[in-house]
């Protein structure tokens, strides 16, 4: 009972945030700021791919929400070089 | 799902993780919307959100334990995301430094040379 309503509420604040994170890669001023906005986003993404293994109850989701957290850091990785440098690698 | 099998105190644990992890990724995302500078907006969310996901995977390794399954999965990713996200806000700072994004901060004084 407790646990259903914490997953229900963890779910809506986690899905809340991914639509605020949105808001700001839409409007972000300088392209730093959404390439915050995108890192952001992958990692509340794991969070909701974790929380709806909990709520299916299945260990699938385990491994798409680690894909994505190997994934978003790449390429977080990605812009940052590609807008301090100009140049993904050299 | 089988959450009324575990016992109360285990049921309690999971959800003040739950809850604790889905306040602090929201917290970090409104600091990321609502500060004024770039480089106070860096701050938010690689801190308060990293956090957030961290409840929220200990809250799901409870409930595998709870379960009957131990293995240590989430905390794989926990340690990858802690371990990666400073690493992340650094080249986004220093890229916001190289393209001379402005700040807020005000100039220090000057100082007598001494």
């Amino acid at each position: 009972m407790i646990v259903e309503w914490a997953l229900n509420f963890a779910l809506l604040a986690v899905g809340f945030s991914l639509v605020l994170c949105a808001w700001r890669l839409l409007r972000g001023p300088e392209a730093t700021d959404r390439a915050l906005a995108l890192d952001t986003m992958y990692i509340n993404l794991v969070a909701l791919v974790v929380l709806l293994g909990m709520r299916y109850d299945t260990e699938l989701y385990f491994e798409a929400a680690l894909l994505i957290a190997l994934l978003g850091f790449v390429s977080t990785v990605a812009l940052a070089r590609y807008l301090s440098r100009g140049d993904v690698i050299e | 799902m089988d959450f009324e099998q575990m016992h109360w105190a285990w049921q309690t644990l999971i959800a003040a993780m739950l809850v604790v992890g889905g306040v602090f990724s929201l917290v970090g995302v409104v600091g990321m919307l609502r500060f004024p500078d770039f480089y106070m907006r860096l701050h938010a969310p690689t801190k308060a959100t990293t956090l957030g996901v961290g409840g929220v995977l200990v809250a799901s390794l409870a409930y595998h334990w709870g379960g009957g399954s131990y293995g240590i999965h989430e905390l794989l990713i926990t340690l990858f995301l802690f371990v990666t996200a400073p690493v992340s806000a650094n080249l986004l700072a220093k890229a916001a430094l190289h393209l001379r994004v402005p700040s807020k901060a005000p100039v220090p004084p000057e100082q007598p040379l001494p």
